[in-house]
């Protein structure tokens, strides 16, 4: 049985399960020193005072740097993808910077940073910094940025668009005409993060005497990141060397030039001349590692009567962060993968990405295409529903044929070249999917069944394309070492995907050794020197594909050698089973490994054209990328009575072309299927109005786990791709492109008889329930406490004590003693405690505003602490009562920092408390001076 | 992501962490450190010192001491969700266990430590107050025995005056015909109900039902004793509309949820409704087996 194809158990496992593969946070280095960052807790605040004077004072701390000692090195990134060629394109571009100059522009945005002889001290000497900002109104939800009085993220910008890009097909307006239905919907859909175990990590070693720089790093690009490096540090790029070891889970956010800490650990390894490290913790990675998130999409789908696509049109804003040093990748793959497995004659695609103050977004799994598969799944679900077509039925309709490959829809797409759909065969994969969920037999029998007995089942179908393996190119050194081991040496990085045995699968298939004894090296500069990264999908097919490419090379080199030492012609020399021999001889001829030391003799000569060792290296670079296509089905069960759903069954029929390792593909599908799952349901990034993330821990941040996802059954489908040698597409992200659409679907069905639709994911058992009891969404995420207290005392008498520091202070939460600094402003200090949380001291700004007397005024509250900060908006009016003045009051809240991250679970439970505790003192300061 | 500094005492007996406590005026008892632990990483907590009470033996003891359960404040959650005695003599607690949390956690985390901790959302100190169940604290300068009840004051707030160790749990065991349901509804297993609902009863000679406890989680500052549910159902035969008006009277006027990232005050209450109605029906089956058992026998 040939290699490629077998399920070849992984030879990267035994170091893993036996702890001995090296991550980054594994690098021990002697005198090595340790990295904590200040990362502000504002989404959107100009900085106008920062004080690292006591940080640098305390015991332990080497060095405190601020964007002022960064000097030049202190400039924004590079734009690592520019925009695409497409006409009328407009793009501007921002990014990022080392460390905050003058004003902040998202949560977690790195300020300053501590170098010190441990992570505790590091860490203890960022709370002696002193920092101090002025906030600006926060740019978070993408419509309202776009109105004129929005701020502005970027200060010299006329407004927030980042981008704004129309790709065309035919003529949507005229083909609109002649439709029968047109189906018009808004859909939401969000992303989330990455959520690799591991987080990001560098550490950096600068070798004086050597002149040169190791840098090992958690990066999905190791090659880009070494030549950024050594162009911003003024070395040669020889003198560099980046290591990306063992990584434990990238899904896109590891690719990124740069990331501040990246370029900041080894420049301050070299200013010290000692090595650096800093490893990210959980907290700084929900705000300071990229997240995929939000788009609004408004969409419409024209059909003929008999459920075929006529055209469509899709207008929507993207959400780029703060910054768009990834590019348009993601929008443009939302654009170009709506289209799905589809014919679409005419269509109409517009967007404007958005500048917001919120973490940069970038690729992860998926980048972009969920999105596009939802609403088109979607609007597909609609139209079958309003022509009475089986929703299985309207997708095959519109499939492509597989007659009509290569396809050519005439729009750009993310490798900038047009989108050809290079081969696939939509329909028995359809059909497989179907057959294997039993949806025929689940519609006539299991649901109507189920429904009787009182229980909610649904079954969903939707297909997907995915565009994988895209240029420009990667490379592969293989040699034969004199031990036989053969060595394979690539620039991309792995982060648990398997390549140490896909790769290896491959060499070992040409060479005809065993699996074992192929060593894989990814990720090492130092091992090879030319290569992109991993990502889109691409690394088995671009990278496999060199591998082969230079393994096929090294064959004919064996073939050469043999032909030489057994004095035998090429054509008779066999290659087989790790050894060499003439065809028909007696004796067992040679190993590799002895015919590699013949290779390389101490005397006589290597003759020109020729070369020592058995060792090549090849390229491989696509002219485009190749389309890799799905179907997935699900069954679940709702309870409406709880808005709990569950996922029964799950099936995914996939076709990534040539197969190397069907287990590998197997668990990437299942993988990305949990991926999936968690965006339909669990996971989403909640920014508030003010751009703080209110769930950055996972704690509130739901991935799901093993209790939550189901075993996928899996069918694989081989198409295989034409212009790739080996036939490969690429597999990474599939299983998590349309679960979101999918869950949709099969949660309608479930629920049918409540009529509802779908329009938005994620979804949580809260949205479900207001959509299945008809209850309204909350307008806004603020927690609000209000109420209403009666004074015996006239109104006059009670607006003025509330003007007296004392019990104005009572008047507020957490014992607060103020001092009147100015008609109408107060200053103190507030002490909150509350369970675990020792009780800490927060600096207090009060000041009235709207002041009526006696009828009421405005307040607005401002504190700030070691935990981060406060700012409560509040609105007190007094009326003449039966029993003297009744006071109403109603307070907005907002908190910033680690109570913001972290403490969301219980904000209104304590708000509420504190307010309750308030009045209660309130009370008794009015009671005895009234 | 790393913790203030602060001392670090490991006592080898109660006497001698309780000197400890009345010492330091800024010292964190340490149990299983599943809340203690996260909280001083975030910075959050920054006790001085801490004072490890998992050296100390006599506080990790359970024993049967007939009618009455006694549970060491030190006995691990894992340990309790084991032990056959407290299967047969407090069926609620068996049952509520397996949902705290995940099973890492209650290696290490402690039913002491939980009750003290009082998290609103915990479901230990609402099955201990369902349970009827009597704390036995220590200070350095006495001991007091309270009901559960009692011990729980508020929002993370117990009875504990400051260097207090909550030392044993008593549970007494439920006679008769008696059943009991342990529910809870969380976004996946082992995170915190969004709702939860312990309930208690008793079923009297004539099918009446007696003593009934229903404690409802997640919906207030602590364990909420639902009174107007249970003054609907004590007393009357159990039937699908009593349960459903006692349900809406714990889901609508008994519970007072907060709103958070994960459900709505509203939604809580929906799911409080739902979730009462059930263990009502299942405490009530529950107890009329005993019962049929008890006249087999």
């Amino acid at each position: 049985m040939p290699l490629v194809g077998s399920s070849v158990r992984r030879n990267e496992d035994v170091r893993l399960l036996t702890g001995r593969a090296l991550f980054v946070d594994d690098v021990q280095l002697p005198g090595m020193l340790h990295v904590a960052f200040l990362r502000t807790d504002h989404a959107h605040a100009r900085l106008t005072r920062l004080d690292v004077s006591v940080a640098r004072q305390r015991a332990g701390v080497v060095a405190v740097y601020t964007a002022s000692d960064l000097g030049d090195y202190g400039q924004p990134g590079p734009l690592l993808v520019p925009p695409p060629p497409i006409d009328g394109l407009t793009f501007v571009t921002r990014t990022q910077v080392p460390l905050v100059r003058d004003k902040s522009r998202h949560v977690g945005e790195p300020v300053a940073m501590v170098v010190a002889e441990s992570r505790y001290v590091a860490e203890d000497a960022v709370d002696d910094i002193v920092a101090e900002w002025e906030p600006l109104g926060a740019v978070v939800d993408l419509e309202a940025a776009l109105e004129a009085r929005a701020p502005r993220v970027h200060d010299d910008l006329p407004d927030n668009v980042a981008a704004h890009v129309v790709q065309v097909i035919g003529d949507y307006e005229a083909a609109k005409r002649t439709a029968h239905t047109v189906i018009a919907r808004r859909f939401h859909y969000d992303r989330g993060i990455g959520g690799a175990i591991e987080n990001r990590a560098v550490v950096a070693q600068w070798d004086a005497r050597a002149e040169e720089l190791t840098v090992w790093d958690t990066t999905q690009a190791p090659i880009p990141i070494r030549n950024g490096l050594a162009a911003k540090l003024g070395l040669r790029e020889s003198q560099v060397r980046v290591v990306a070891p063992f990584v434990g889970g990238g899904f896109g956010p590891k690719i990124m030039m740069f990331y501040a800490e990246e370029v900041l650990v080894p420049w301050a390894a070299m200013r010290l001349g000692r090595p650096v490290k800093w490893t990210e913790d959980r907290r700084e990675n929900f705000t300071g590692t990229t997240q995929e998130r939000g788009q609004v999409h408004d969409a419409e789908l024209c059909v003929s009567a008999d459920g075929r696509i006529v055209a469509v049109k899709d207008v929507f804003l993207h959400d780029s962060g703060a910054y768009d040093s990834y590019g348009l990748t993601i929008p443009i793959n939302t654009q170009c993968t709506l289209l799905g497995p589809y014919v679409v004659p005419n269509y109409y695609s517009e967007f404007t990405a958005v500048f917001t103050n919120k973490t940069l977004v970038t690729p992860v799994r998926g980048a972009g295409r969920q999105h596009g598969v939802f609403v088109m799944e979607r609007l597909l679900d609609g139209a079958a529903r309003a022509l009475g077509i089986d929703r299985v039925e309207i997708r095959r309709r519109n499939y492509l044929a597989s007659g009509q490959f290569p396809h050519d829809h005439k729009v750009i797409y993310q490798d900038f070249q047009p989108l050809v759909y290079d081969s696939g065969d939509y329909g028995p994969a359809l059909d497989e999917a179907a057959r294997l969920i039993d949806y025929d037999r689940f519609k006539r029998e299991e649901q109507p069944k189920a429904l009787l007995a009182g229980r909610h089942l649904g079954i969903g179908v939707v297909s997907y394309i995915e565009g994988t393996g895209i240029g420009p190119y990667e490379g592969a050194r293989v040699a034969i070492d004199p031990s036989g081991q053969v060595r394979v040496a690539t620039g991309v990085g792995t982060q648990g995907q398997g390549h140490f045995t896909a790769f290896a699968q491959i060499v070992a298939q040409v060479l005809d050794v065993n699996v074992e004894d192929v060593s894989v090296c990814t990720g090492d500069t130092r091992e090879f020197n030319w290569g992109t990264g991993t990502f889109a999908s691409r690394g088995a097919v671009v990278a496999g594909s060199a591998c082969h490419a230079a393994a096929v090379a090294v064959r004919e080199r064996i073939l050469d050698v043999a032909s030489r030492v057994l004095a035998v012609p090429r054509e008779a020399v066999v290659v087989a089973g790790g050894r060499v021999r003439a065809a028909g001889a007696t004796d067992d001829g040679l190993t590799l490994g002895e015919l590699a030391r013949q290779a390389n003799p101490l005397r006589g000569a290597v003759r020109p054209g020729s070369a020592p060792g058995l060792e090549a290296t090849a390229y491989y670079g696509p002219d485009r990328g190749t389309t890799a296509s799905g179907v997935h089905a699900m069954v679940l069960e709702v309870d409406p009575e709880t808005a709990m759903v569950q996922v029964l069954r799950y099936v995914v029929v996939h076709d990534c072309g040539t197969l190397i390792n069907p287990m590998l593909v197997e668990g990437q599908v299942q993988g990305g299927v949990a991926h999936g799952i968690g965006n339909a349901f669990f996971e989403q990034l909640v920014y508030d109005e003010t751009g703080q993330l209110q769930n950055a821990t996972f704690m509130d941040y739901l991935i799901p786990t093993a209790t939550d996802v189901p075993a996928v059954r899996m069918a694989h489908r081989e198409t295989p791709a034409p212009n790739s040698p080996l036939g490969l597409k690429g597999v990474g992200e599939a299983g998590c492109i349309p679960t979101g659409a999918l869950f949709a679907q099969a949660l309608e069905d479930a629920v049918a008889e409540f009529g509802i639709e779908i329009t938005e994911i994620p979804l949580s058992p809260d949205k479900l329930a207001r959509l299945l009891t008809g209850r309204r969404a909350p307008k806004r995420n603020v927690v609000v406490v209000e109420g209403s207290f009666v004074f015996e005392g006239k109104r006059e008498a009670v607006y003025a004590l509330l003007h007296d520091a004392d019990v104005l202070g009572a008047s507020l939460p957490g014992a607060m003693r103020l001092a009147m600094t100015a008609d109408g402003r107060y200053e103190g200090l507030m002490k909150v405690g509350i369970g675990p949380v020792t009780a800490a001291e927060f600096t207090m700004g009060v000041t009235l505003t709207d002041r009526d007397p006696p009828r009421g005024y405005g307040m607005i509250v401002e504190g700030k602490g070691s935990f981060g900060f406060t700012r409560g908006l509040a609105t007190v009016q007094l009326l003449e009562h039966a029993r003297g003045t009744e006071m109403t009051y109603r307070a907005e809240v907002q908190v910033g920092g680690t109570i913001a991250a972290v403490g969301q679970r219980l904000l209104d439970s304590v708000s509420r408390r504190m307010t309750a505790q308030a009045l209660e003192s309130l009370h008794t300061a009015m009671r005895s001076r009234l | 992501m790393k913790p203030a500094p602060f001392a670090y005492h490991r006592p080898a007996s109660l006497d001698e962490a309780l000197a400890l406590l009345a010492q330091h005026a800024d010292a964190k008892a340490l149990a299983g450190g599943q809340s203690l632990i996260p909280a001083m990483n975030f910075r959050l907590a920054r006790p001085g010192v801490l004072v490890d009470l998992n050296t100390i033996a006599e506080l990790a003891a359970v024993r049967d001491d007939g009618g009455v359960l006694h549970l060491g404040a030190m006995t691990r959650q894992a340990v309790a969700e084991r032990d056959p005695r407290v299967a047969t003599h407090a069926p609620l607690l068996a049952e509520a266990l397996p949902l705290v949390a995940h099973v890492q956690i209650r290696n290490r985390g402690t039913i002491g430590g939980s009750l003290a901790h009082a998290d609103p959302s915990a479901e230990l100190p609402a099955v201990m107050v369902a349970l009827g169940a009597t704390f036995h604290l220590r200070s350095a300068t006495g001991a007091r025995v309270m009901a559960a009840e009692a011990f729980f004051t508020g929002l993370f707030a117990t009875a504990l005056a400051p260097g207090e160790l909550l030392v044993d749990i008593a549970i007494p065991r439920l006679d008769g015909a008696a059943g009991s349901c342990f529910l809870e509804l969380a976004r996946r297993h082992g995170d915190y109900a969004l709702a939860g609902v312990a309930a208690t009863l008793r079923l009297d000679d004539k099918g009446r039902i007696r003593d009934a406890r229903i404690v409802l989680v997640s919906v207030g500052d602590g364990p909420v004793l639902a009174q107007r549910a249970i003054k609907a159902v004590n007393g009357e035969r159990p039937g699908a509309e009593l349960f459903r008006e006692a349900a809406a009277l714990a889901g609508t006027r008994d519970a007072e949820p907060p709103s958070d990232l994960h459900a709505s005050a509203a939604y809580r209450r929906q799911l409080v409704t739902v979730l009462t109605r059930r263990a009502l029906e299942r405490a009530t089956t529950r107890a009329a087996a005993r019962a049929q058992t008890r006249q087999e026998s």
